[in-house]
């Protein structure tokens, strides 16, 4: 019965299905958005569901010369990873079951995955394209995992807990001047693990045509797909988690309205900012992370032990 | 008419390829994604990687060296994958009939499901095709 009820929370409600939805939906709210400041009128509701369905009755090809186990196993890691991820934070939210000390540096570790699957499927595709955009990846998330560790830091710090659960029973992390240094910080993270514009070095639409992804097609590409939908969900559910109270549920619908407008406002941020910035080099991205970025998440990490 | 059908003709990813065009029809293509006729409406995007294509966009003239390249890219994509002729070029070879390295049209070398002539066609003539291939597609009148 217990393993029963498990399973069925990995794969329907917090887990798998419910991320993969609500993940496409937030896409739909990405290009919507997105066509709004471009002054177009943007995609249907449904879309985005539309496009992974589609990617199903395709073809898939597989190039030849590539590792195929590797090949075609790297998209079912990042999807496993990123749903299991969802279901950690939202045991937190809803007391489905227990959640359990350091659970936060599970969640971390989860959500370093699916940029690794994307690495590795890159690498396997032997495409030199692809390849160019696997060691861009790879350069991106050495740049980027150290400010947001430290940024997450700064909420273990106030709450002295390495439990999400603890973290949303104290006050919010952004009451005190460190939270917010500290969750600027972290937002900028989210765009680079998001590889969205400006830190979308990887995938390149212009000079590597679509970078890791270009040897992908058919159901494998629409599993990639998925996944980055559900990072645009899981990435914003979890600072809204760590810094922000995260969503409220049992205490009748208001707490629940402010944490999904919580949680709105931190993609529609997302969103504007990568349609307002141009695109930097990977060298300029590496040296933005580990300068300023590594430096305001240390200063906030100090505020932090200080009690402001 | 089959989910497939259904899903196929309502995302349609669009691939261009250039076989040594003017760049009129290229520029035209672009148009259509602009927010004058924003195409993302219909499900409709530009993509990068002949992987991802349902649509090929054929433009310009495919001479004896290119047309072997052209034979190329159409069986990379990823089937079911349609093709579309843009511009007089692509059509008919237009006014590098009797050039000395063109020898036969596109639809020689692979499939062509629309023919779309003009020099350029406007982006108004390229929707009403693509509106064409959806309907053939859905078996609509």
């Amino acid at each position: 019965m217990e393993f029963g009820s498990l399973i069925l929370q990995m794969l329907v409600f917090p887990g798998l299905l419910f991320t993969a939805v609500v993940g496409l939906v937030t896409s739909w709210v990405d290009r919507k958005v997105t066509a709004r400041v471009q002054m177009r009128v943007g995609p249907p509701f449904l879309q985005p569901f539309y496009d992974v369905l589609k990617l199903m009755i395709k073809e898939t090809c597989i190039p030849a010369g590539t590792s195929r186990w590797l090949f075609l196993s790297a998209p079912l890691f990042g999807i496993a990873a990123v749903a299991l991820a969802s279901l950690l934070i939202w045991r937190a939210f809803i007391p489905l079951g227990q959640t359990f000390s350091g659970d936060i540096i599970v969640i971390l570790y989860l959500l370093t995955i699916p940029a690794m699957a994307v690495i590795l499927g890159s690498f396997a595709s032997q495409n030199p394209l692809a390849s160019l955009g696997g060691s861009r990846e790879m350069k991106l998330m050495l740049a980027y995992e150290l400010p947001f560790v430290l940024a997450i830091l700064v909420p273990v710090i106030h709450t002295h807990s390495i439990r999400l659960f603890d973290m949303l029973a104290a006050a919010p992390a952004v009451a005190k001047p460190s939270g917010v240094i500290a969750l600027v910080v972290a937002m900028v993270c989210m765009q680079a693990k998001l590889t969205l514009v400006p830190f979308d070095a990887p995938e390149a639409e212009t000079e590597l045509t679509g970078g890791a992804y270009v040897e992908y097609s058919g159901p494998l590409l629409g599993v990639f797909k998925l996944t980055r939908a559900m990072m645009l969900f899981t990435m914003p559910i979890f600072l809204v988690a760590v810094f922000c109270g995260g969503i409220a549920f049992g205490q009748g619908w208001l707490p629940i309205l402010l944490g999904v407008l919580k949680y709105l406002g931190l993609v529609v941020a997302v969103v504007l900012i990568r349609n307002t910035a141009p695109r930097v080099r990977i060298d300029q991205a590496v040296k933005f992370f580990w300068g300023p970025m590594t430096l305001a998440a240390f200063a906030a990490i100090i505020a932090a032990f200080l009690g402001w | 008419m089959s989910f497939a059908v259904n899903m196929l003709t309502r995302s349609l990813n669009v691939f261009h390829l250039g076989g040594s065009a003017c760049n009129n029809c290229d520029i035209e293509i672009i148009d259509t994604l602009t927010p004058r006729y924003d195409l993302e409406r219909f499900g409709i995007t530009l993509v990068g990687s002949v992987r991802h294509a349902d649509v090929l966009l054929i433009t310009g003239i495919f001479n004896k060296k290119s047309a072997i390249r052209l034979k190329r890219v159409y069986q990379e994509a990823a089937k079911p994958v349609l093709v579309i002729a843009i511009g007089a070029c692509a059509c008919t070879g237009n006014m590098f009939q009797k050039s000395y390295n063109w020898n036969v049209s596109v639809d020689k070398y692979i499939p062509v499901d629309a023919y779309l002539p003009g020099c350029p066609p406007k982006p108004e003539a390229m929707i009403m095709a693509m509106v064409k291939l959806v309907k053939k597609l859905r078996g609509a009148k």
